[in-house]
C-alpha cells in the first residue's frame, strides 16, 4: 500500500513533531495533518496542525475529509512523571479508544495504523526472560498505573486489528528513550551527580536513541508492517556500565527492602522515581529486537552509543543552559506561511 | 575474549546455517526453520569496547575471580580430576546436565573451570540458576557477572540455538543442593524434563556430567527453617562451618577430592521433527539421562578409596 495522506495524533509530543518533520522531506507524501490538544513544539513546514481533543467524532470528520490513509499514533504517555495518573489514563486508554473509533467503520479511508507503545507492556519482574520477544506475555498482571494503561491500550488496538483485517495495524514497543532533545525520568536520574540504584542490584538496561524512535516510526509508516514489533537498540548494558559511560559513580540510595517507602521522601531531594521505574531498577529488562531488524530497519545507534550521546549532552548542559530559543507556535504566522499568496514556496 | 566469543558465535551460526539439512524437513517446518534462522543473522553485533555481555556477564569480574579463588579451589583445594571433556562440542551449542550438591554449590564453577582448563578449545559456560537469585540483593548483582543466567526456557533456547553457546543445567534444582548429607549421591527427581525439551527445540546434544566430591565438600546436616523465613533465602543450611563461623562460613569448603566425568553427548535430533511435543518421549529421555548419571556416579564412587585423596 502507498502511504500518501498521513494523520499524526499527538503532534505536540516530542516524537510526533520530529516524525512530522522527517516525513515532510518526502514529496511522495501528499498531506501530513497533525492533531493534538497543545501547540506543536517544533517548527514545521507543511504539516497542518489542528487543535482537537481526543473526541472521536471530530477526528473522524478530519479523517474522512482529508481521506487519510495512514494514522500514526504517537500520543501514548509512558512516563508517570510527565502526567498525573488520571490524565495519563484519559490520554492513554480513552484517547486510544477514540482514535480507533475514528478509524473504524466500513467507509473509513484508513488502511494503516501505527501505534507507538512501550516496553512497559512487558513490565519488569523476577521471572522475566532475559530478552522479551513480541509474542511473550508478561508473567504477572501490571501493578503500576502506566503499565496498566499500556496493556489496556494495546488490547484495544488488538481488538481493532481483529475486527478490521483489511487495515494494517502495527504496534511498536519502544524501550526506554534517551536523546539530547528529551527529558525522561531516566535522563533526569542520569543527570544527578551519581546514578542512583537499589543496593545489591545491577539491572540490565536497554535504551533507544530518539533518532531511532523517529526512524522506526517512519519505517513503519513507509512499509506495511503488520503485528507487534519491539524497538530497542542493540546491546543490553548493566546499570553499572551505564554509570561508567556517564563517568559517574553508582549510588545505592535505595534499600533492597522497603524500596517504595524510601523512594517517596527522596522525591523531595530531587530524585523522582516513578513507580514503573522502581521495578526496572531492580530487575531490569531486555528486548529481542530482531523481528524489526528482519524487516529491514537499521538502527543508527546501539544502546552504548545512545548512552555516550547522553553523556556528551550532560557535560554540555550546564554551558548551553537556555542558549537555544524555544520554538513558539503562533497560529497566525503558521497560517500566513502556509496559505498566503504572498509566500513564495521556494524561499521559505 | 568477548570479541573472540562473539566471533565464534557468528561463525558457528553461519556454519549451522550452511549445514542445515532443510530438504529432509516437511514443508511447514522448513519454512518455520528458515524464518527463525533468518533471525540469527540479526543478533547484535560485536562492540569490542564492552567488558560486559548482553547477559550481564562481566569479563573483568569473571577473570578476577577465576585467577584467584576459582584457580586455587580447582588446582589445590579440590584437586579436580577430569575425564571425557573432549566430548563437549567445540563450536556448536550443547546442554550440559549435571548432578547438584553442596550448600553453596561449588560444582557449577568447577565444571566451568574444567572446560576452561582441560578442553582443547576452551569456551565459556552459561550456568542456569533459579529466578530467586535475580530477586535477592547481592546475588542479583554478582551472579550474572560470573555467567549465571535465570533458568527461563527462553533464555536457554536463545543461548543454545541462537548464540550456539554451552549451557549447564541442574535438573534437580534446589532439591539437589539442599539435600542432607545422608542422601548424598542419590539423585532427586529431574524436574519435569524441561531440559530435554529445551535441547530438542534447540537441536543441540545433551552432555551428561557427573560430579563426585561436592557432597563431601560442604555437607548439610540440617536446615534452619526459622532463619530461612527471616532472611527470605531458599534455604539456610547447617554445614561444618555455617553458621558457626558467621556468613563467611558459607564459603567453608572441606578439601574433598573432586572428580568430574563428562559422558558422551546424546544427540537430540534422532526422534524426527518436533519431538518435544511428545511429553512421553521427553519424560523417558529425562529418566534415561538421570539413570545414566546415577549409574556413572555409583561407578565413580565404587572406585574411590578416599573422600579426601580420591
Amino acid at each position: 500500500m502507498d502511504t500518501r495522506r498521513i494523520l499524526i495524533t499527538g503532534l505536540s509530543t516530542f516524537w510526533g513533531g520530529r516524525l512530522a518533520r522527517a516525513l515532510e522531506e518526502d514529496d511522495a507524501i501528499e498531506t501530513i495533518i497533525g492533531v493534538d490538544v497543545d501547540d506543536p513544539t517544533v517548527e514545521l513546514d507543511r504539516t497542518e496542525y489542528v487543535r482537537v481533543s481526543n473526541q472521536h467524532t471530530l477526528i473522524r470528520r478530519i479523517v474522512a475529509a482529508a481521506e487519510i490513509d495512514t494514522v500514526i499514533d504517537t500520543r501514548l504517555a509512558v512516563d508517570s512523571t510527565v502526567a498525573p495518573p488520571r490524565l495519563a489514563h484519559e490520554n492513554n486508554v480513552i484517547g486510544t479508544m477514540n482514535i480507533l473509533a475514528a478509524c473504524s467503520g466500513p467507509e473509513s479511508p484508513v488502511r494503516k495504523i501505527v501505534m507507538k507503545s512501550s516496553a512497559h507492556y512487558y513490565g519488569c519482574e523476577r521471572d522475566d526472560p532475559a530478552f522479551f520477544t513480541e509474542e511473550m506475555e508478561r508473567p504477572h498482571p501490571p501493578k503500576t498505573p502506566i503499565e496498566r494503561d499500556i496493556v489496556e491500550a494495546e488490547s484495544a488496538v488488538r481488538d481493532f486489528a481483529d475486527k478490521h483485517p483489511a487495515v494494517t495495524v502495527c504496534v511498536l514497543r519502544f524501550a526506554n528513550t534517551l536523546g539530547p532533545g528529551l527529558r525522561t525520568s531516566h535522563t533526569r536520574l542520569f543527570a544527578l551527580p551519581a546514578v542512583p540504584c537499589i543496593l545489591g542490584f545491577d539491572p540490565r538496561y536497554q535504551f533507544i536513541h530518539e533518532d531511532d524512535i523517529v526512524g522506526c516510526l517512519e519505517h513503519a509508516a513507509r512499509h506495511d508492517l503488520a503485528g507487534v514489533f519491539n524497538a530497542a537498540a542493540d546491546g543490553v548494558l548493566a546499570l553499572s556500565e551505564v554509570a561508567d559511560l556517564l563517568g559517574k559513580p553508582l549510588a545505592p540510595v535505595l534499600p533492597p527492602w522497603g524500596t517504595g517507602l524510601v523512594a517517596k521522601p527522596l522525591r523531595r531531594a530531587g530524585m523522582r522515581f516513578p513507580s514503573e521505574l522502581l521495578n526496572q531498577l531492580r530487575y531490569g529488562r531486555g528486548l529481542d529486537n530482531r523481528k524489526l531488524k528482519a524487516t529491514g530497519y537499521e538502527y543508527r545507534y546501539t544502546t552504548r552509543e545512545a548512552v555516550q550521546q547522553l553523556a556528551k549532552q550532560l557535560r554540555l548542559a550546564p554551558i548551553l543552559r537556555d542558549a537555544r530559543e524555544p520554538y513558539r507556535y503562533e497560529q497566525e504566522v503558521e497560517e500566513f506561511l502556509r496559505y498566503s499568496p504572498s509566500v513564495r514556496r521556494g524561499e521559505r | 575474549m568477548a570479541e573472540q566469543r562473539r566471533a565464534t558465535v557468528h561463525e558457528a551460526a553461519k556454519e549451522a546455517r550452511e549445514a542445515a539439512e532443510v530438504e529432509r524437513l516437511p514443508e511447514a517446518t522448513r519454512r518455520e526453520s528458515l524464518e527463525v534462522e533468518d533471525l540469527r543473522e540479526h543478533l547484535p553485533g560485536i562492540e569490542p569496547d564492552r567488558q560486559v555481555t548482553d547477559w550481564g556477564r562481566s569479563e573483568r569480574v569473571e577473570k578476577a575471580l577465576d585467577r584467584t579463588l576459582v584457580d586455587f579451589l580447582y588446582h589445590y583445594w579440590f584437586r579436580v580430576s577430569v575425564e571425557g571433556v573432549d566430548g563437549v562440542p567445540d563450536d556448536h551449542g550443547a546442554l550440559l546436565v549435571s548432578n547438584h550438591s553442596g550448600a553453596l554449590p561449588p560444582d557449577a564453577t568447577m565444571i566451568a573451570k574444567a572446560i576452561k582448563e582441560e578442553h582443547p578449545r576452551p569456551r565459556p559456560l552459561h550456568i542456569t540458576v533459579e529466578h530467586f537469585f535475580k530477586g535477592y540483593p547481592g546475588f542479583a548483582m554478582l551472579l550474572p557477572k560470573i555467567g549465571a543466567v535465570p533458568a527461563h526456557p527462553a533464555n536457554v533456547h536463545r543461548l543454545l540455538y541462537d548464540e550456539s553457546q554451552l549451557v549447564l543445567v541442574f535438573p534437580e534444582g534446589r532439591k539437589g543442593s539442599e539435600k542432607l548429607y545422608k542422601d548424598r549421591y542419590r539423585l532427586r527427581r529431574f524436574g519435569r524434563g524441561g531440559f530435554v525439551a529445551a535441547a530438542m527445540r534447540a537441536q543441540v546434544p545433551i552432555v551428561p556430567v557427573c560430579v563426585v566430591g561436592a557432597e563431601e565438600a560442604q555437607p548439610i546436616f540440617a536446615h534452619l527453617r526459622l532463619l530461612q523465613k527471616l532472611t527470605g533465602l531458599i534455604y539456610v543450611p547447617v554445614t561444618p562451618t555455617f553458621p558457626l563461623l558467621g556468613p563467611a562460613g558459607m564459603l567453608g569448603y572441606l578439601p574433598a577430592k573432586f572428580a568430574i566425568r563428562f559422558l558422551d553427548p546424546i544427540p537430540t535430533d534422532q526422534w524426527g521433527p518436533e519431538p518435544w511435543e511428545d511429553s512421553g518421549l521427553v519424560q523417558t529421555v529425562a529418566e534415561q539421562v538421570r539413570d545414566l548419571i546415577q549409574r556413572n556416579l555409583l561407578d565413580m564412587l565404587s572406585k574411590r578409596s578416599s573422600v579426601w585423596l580420591g
